[in-house]
């Protein structure tokens, strides 16, 4: 288990001051002039040292994502924006970080934004984190008054401002590119791609889109270096993870991770067991809700880190882990996942706003008993027709819960297949 | 968007005024646009305020619009692409029961029976006879770990069950205020509920 002390969310509960002094006190703001004096040349390949990839779900390297963006102006302002519009069913890490240790999410957005050029960064927070976003923008208040944002941010040489943006409940916005629509005053929509954000993102302009996660844990990594972090966790998965720990667990709850930890660990050690001891364990979906759900087979030696999930076709997602029991009817827990993602979808694809009702409604008729072995096996074929079809990875993510739950529980799902026929046949469009 | 309900006038009030100016300083010059979905937020709230119910009426939409120097029909689209703004009038406390998976495993159809029972409505989308409450369904609200969640105007409530979220029902019905926002179990934010493993030289809350 973790030590305390590698801890990087000292105040992840809550349970010391969350305002500049508490930060102070947890060392937040400690020299980040010192910091910044490395230049943005180091902190960019500390950060890449670190082995930090991103923890908003897709792992990508985050020092690698800040080399992308231009080391020269052509006359545009760079950005930075914080995807704080956490929304992927199961996780809610980020809402932690912004209610408990804002003061590392503000540092850490002067640090990284120093690091790509950027004098103005936006955090993107979602509408329904209505207290939270009230929390955060005091901290804001308390750090400009303090002078470490603003001209001049921290005594660093470097002017430096944060505005919190509040969206208003729309899961795809948290997609980067429909998140800088959503930014721009416009619907959630995702662009196409390239152009990549670092060359044409917000306004136009050299942008890099960076989780909360990621960027609040950026300070602590410089200041007790990349070799601290990429010790810690597995190769190439390095460091640690906030986990969210839900569903029929006997004390669901957040934990900060080595990544690469037991799942088995984290359910039996952190959450206190699988409600009725772990063989009453049936199903797990490790990532959030678009990543592939494991039975328990599958989850007696799981690791958690991005390449081990990917190594059995699912993925570490944000870290959400949703836990089912025997009571639980999987196959209509996926189809509730597949109703969200039929109230989600933007609707600007044509396979996905009308391949999310589709797969919404055979699922639903599997469920009730009004599916044959035929419509089963279409739906299989279906959800091949939508992922990898449309602009954004939003296909995918509505695919892939119903891929997983056919490679995982297969048997349990046929055994739902019925003769049912439709009284007539089936003709709906999406609504 | 129904003509019998729309109000005949809207103008953004002092408090209004206030919020609005600093909403758009927040943006780069020219891109006020940007500002679309804070004043959609701000004209919710003075309804709120002025009537006891957070909906933003077509009128309001139009004075955001022209604000904003931006084509009502685009302002149109962003209020009915985002949930969170109501285009028709909702109760004092608006209900939004969250009933994605996560919540769902841990009782949600529980917290959506005692909604019903309290309110006497059938259903999602409708409001009590006397005006107080209005039910809706709303996907994961991102409290997970505290499951099951009712979002009540601003605020969560987590941790619930059938008799919690009667007893907090009952007393809004009865004219007491919200409670203070979280777990309904006493719980410490997202910490388990007994038995910390991590953070163990911290247990003591200072607020």
């Amino acid at each position: 288990m973790l030590n305390d002390a590698d801890r990087i969310y000292q105040n992840l509960y809550g349970q010391q001051d969350w305002r500049l002094s508490g930060a102070r006190a947890r060392g937040d703001w400690n020299a980040t002039a010192d910091i910044l004096a490395r230049g943005r040349d180091a902190i960019i390949e500390e950060v890449k040292a670190s082995g930090l990839r991103g923890r908003g779900g897709a792992g990508f390297p985050t020092g690698m994502k800040w080399s992308f963006m231009p080391k020269q102006s052509d006359g545009r302002p760079s950005y930075l924006v914080v995807n704080a519009d956490e929304s992927e069913p199961g996780t809610c890490k980020d809402r932690d970080i912004i209610r408990h240790e804002p003061h590392k999410l503000i540092e850490g957005s002067l640090i990284a934004g120093f690091a790509m050029g950027a004098h103005t960064a936006f955090i993107y927070i979602r509408g329904e984190y209505y207290n939270e976003a009230a929390r955060l923008q005091a901290a804001i208040e308390e750090a400009y008054a303090a002078g470490l944002l603003g001209k001049n941010a921290a005594g660093s040489g470097w002017d430096f401002d944060l505005v919190l943006h509040r969206g208003a409940g729309a899961y795809i916005c948290g997609e980067e590119s429909a998140l800088l629509e959503s930014l721009e005053g416009k619907k959630g929509m995702p662009r196409m791609k390239p152009p990549f954000p670092a060359a044409m993102g917000l306004y136009g302009c050299p942008t890099t889109v960076n989780n909360v996660e990621s960027i609040a844990g950026v300070p602590t990594i410089l200041r007790r270096g990349a070799a601290w972090f990429s010790a810690l966790g597995r190769p190439k998965n390095a460091g640690t993870k906030i986990f969210c720990i839900s569903g029929h667990v006997n004390r669901p709850c957040n934990v900060e991770e080595e990544l690469g930890t037991p799942l088995k660990d984290l359910i039996e050690k952190h959450a206190g067991g699988v409600r009725g001891g772990w063989d009453n364990l049936q199903a797990v979906i490790p990532g959030g809700a678009s990543m592939p759900i494991l039975n328990k087979e599958m989850c007696e030696t799981q690791l958690m880190d991005f390449d081990s999930l990917a190594a059995v076709r699912s993925g570490l997602g944000s870290g959400a882990i949703i836990v089912m029991d025997k009571s639980a009817d999987v196959v209509k827990a996926i189809w509730r996942l597949s109703k969200f993602f039929k109230h989600e979808s933007c609707g600007q694809c044509t396979p996905c706003r009308e391949g999310t009702g589709w797969m919404m409604r055979m699922m639903d008729r599997i469920v009730q008993g009004k599916a044959s072995m035929a419509d089963i096996a279409l739906m299989e074929q279906v959800t091949t027709q939508v992922a990898g079809h449309t602009i954004c990875a939003f296909g995918d993510a509505a695919a892939w819960p119903i891929q997983g739950l056919m490679r995982a529980f297969r048997p349990l799902v046929e055994q739902r297949a019925t003769d049912y026929k439709p009284a007539q046949p089936l003709a709906q469009a999406a609504e | 968007m129904n003509a019998n309900i729309e109000p005949t006038d809207f103008v953004f009030d002092a408090a209004a005024e206030a919020a609005v100016a600093r909403a758009i300083a927040r943006y780069p010059a020219g891109k006020q646009a940007s500002a679309v979905m804070a004043l959609l937020d701000i004209a919710q709230r003075q309804m709120e305020r002025l009537t006891g119910s957070a909906w933003v009426p077509r009128l309001a939409m139009d004075v955001v619009a022209q604000r904003l120097g931006i084509a009502a029909a685009r302002v149109y689209e962003i209020a009915t692409f985002y949930t969170m703004y109501n285009t028709k009038p909702v109760g004092k406390y608006h209900l939004q029961v969250c009933t994605t998976t996560p919540c769902w495993l841990r009782g949600s159809d529980e917290v959506v029976s005692s909604c019903k029972k309290v309110a006497g409505i059938e259903g999602f989308g409708q409001t009590s006879a006397d005006g107080l409450f209005t039910m809706t369904e709303v996907e994961c609200l991102g409290g997970c770990v505290n499951a099951p969640i009712l979002q009540i105007n601003d605020d969560y409530y987590e941790d619930l069950d059938a008799a919690r979220t009667e007893a907090l029902l009952n007393a809004l019905k009865s004219g007491a205020p919200l409670p203070p926002a979280g777990s309904s179990i006493g719980r410490q934010a997202s910490a388990p509920v007994t038995n910390q493993t991590a953070l163990l030289n911290n247990t003591k809350p200072v607020e």
